[in-house]
């Protein structure tokens, strides 16, 4: 047999074994391999070059070092998900590297990081001044998770204590011109109902590339013809306005008018008004 | 204008804003939005019931502008 043919066939057939041999490493990301998972990826690799341009006359030798290279790894992958002491020794413990803001160099040296390392790490996160991080932590695949300071975390509604509604999915109704019965359905509506909306602005089904319908039954569209401009849903800005108007309203008459009782009524309405505009300020306008 | 046509123009808007929220209440699917929206149409319903009180009595007082 000539040593061109020899070599076709062995890589033919190691091609198929790694394959089957990286299928069965399982589906852990490459974003998250260890040191340990790209030491044992680089020596399978090697002795399988090797194997297959004929550099190592032991064939079979070549098979066992292989098998061993991919069996023990998926052997200590199922170990390490029974037992915890194996799996912080294979796959290693994160390390803290900033507590309560303060960077602890021991631990440093222990995951050989540089301040330099540190920092550059860190301003891949954002963060510019380390005085900034609350908690920082290097997790068994290299990566710097950071916890900033709590005046320096992104403001949430939560954090400006502010109340905002609380939406449903928007459900999608028109996709390519096409009305899809099973979302209206969903919303409790049906075709009438969306002929009728689409009628209010103008706009012929077909026409419609997406319609969806948010919590309130209002309707955002997309047409096909993108030179046409559809002015956007404003019904419950609307109505917050309106409401807003009758209070003012009420406050006016309360002001004009000479009767007590009228009065005493008047402000007490507007009043009223008043807890309804703040009442619904969140849902309407957030 | 008179006060009681005024008047009438508010119950008007507030009528209005009222069917709004009545549908906004039947079309939610979040229970506590819901209830928000419910618990605000009880009192538009008080105010507006007020303020037709009130045009009654202005009626009354102004019989030439009545049903404008």
């Amino acid at each position: 047999m000539p040593e061109w043919l020899m070599i076709l066939i062995r890589s033919v057939l190691l091609f198929g074994l790694t394959l089957v041999g990286a299928r069965l490493l399982g589906k852990r990301q490459s974003g998250q391999l260890t040191f340990f998972d790209v030491v044992t990826g680089i020596a399978i690799g090697v002795i399988v070059a090797l194997l297959s341009l004929n550099l190592m006359r032991n064939m079979l030798g070549g098979i066992i070092a292989l098998v061993v290279w991919a069996g023990f790894p998926i052997a200590l992958h199922y170990l390490s998900m029974k037992s915890k002491t194996v799996r912080d020794f294979v796959l290693g413990k994160e390390t803290i590297l900033i507590n309560h803001g303060k960077v602890l160099d021991d631990k440093l040296m222990e995951v050989r990081l540089t301040p330099e390392d540190l920092l550059s790490q860190l301003r891949r996160k954002n963060v510019f001044s380390f005085a900034d991080v609350e908690f920082a932590v290097m997790e068994p695949t290299g990566d710097i998770s950071v916890l900033l300071n709590k005046e320096k975390q992104p403001i949430t509604p939560k954090t400006l204590e502010l109340d905002v509604g609380r939406e449903s999915v928007p459900q999608t109704v028109i996709l390519d011109g096409v009305m899809m019965d099973e979302a209206l359905t969903a919303m409790g509506f049906n075709r009438g109902w969306l002929h009728t909306e689409l009628e209010k602005v103008g706009v012929a089904p077909e026409n419609v590339f997406i319609a969806q319908v948010d919590s309130t039954g209002q309707l955002y569209l997309d047409l096909f013809d993108d030179a046409i401009i559809l002015p956007k849903p404003k019904t419950k800005e609307l109505l917050y306005a309106t409401l807003k108007k009758s209070q003012a309203d009420c406050e006016l008459f309360a002001l004009s008018t000479q009767q007590p009782r009228a009065k005493q009524m008047y402000s007490d309405s507007s009043q009223i008004l008043n807890e309804v505009v703040q009442d619904l300020e969140p849902l309407l306008k957030r | 204008m008179t006060v009681a046509s005024q008047v009438k123009g508010t119950i008007a808007s507030l009528k209005g804003a009222r069917a709004t929220l009545e549908t906004f209440t039947i079309i939610e699917e979040n229970q506590e939005a819901k209830d928000r929206y419910g618990r605000n149409l009880n009192r538009l319903d008080r105010v507006i019931g007020d303020m037709e009180k009130r045009l009654q009595v202005l009626e009354f007082e102004e019989p030439q502008y009545k049903g404008f």
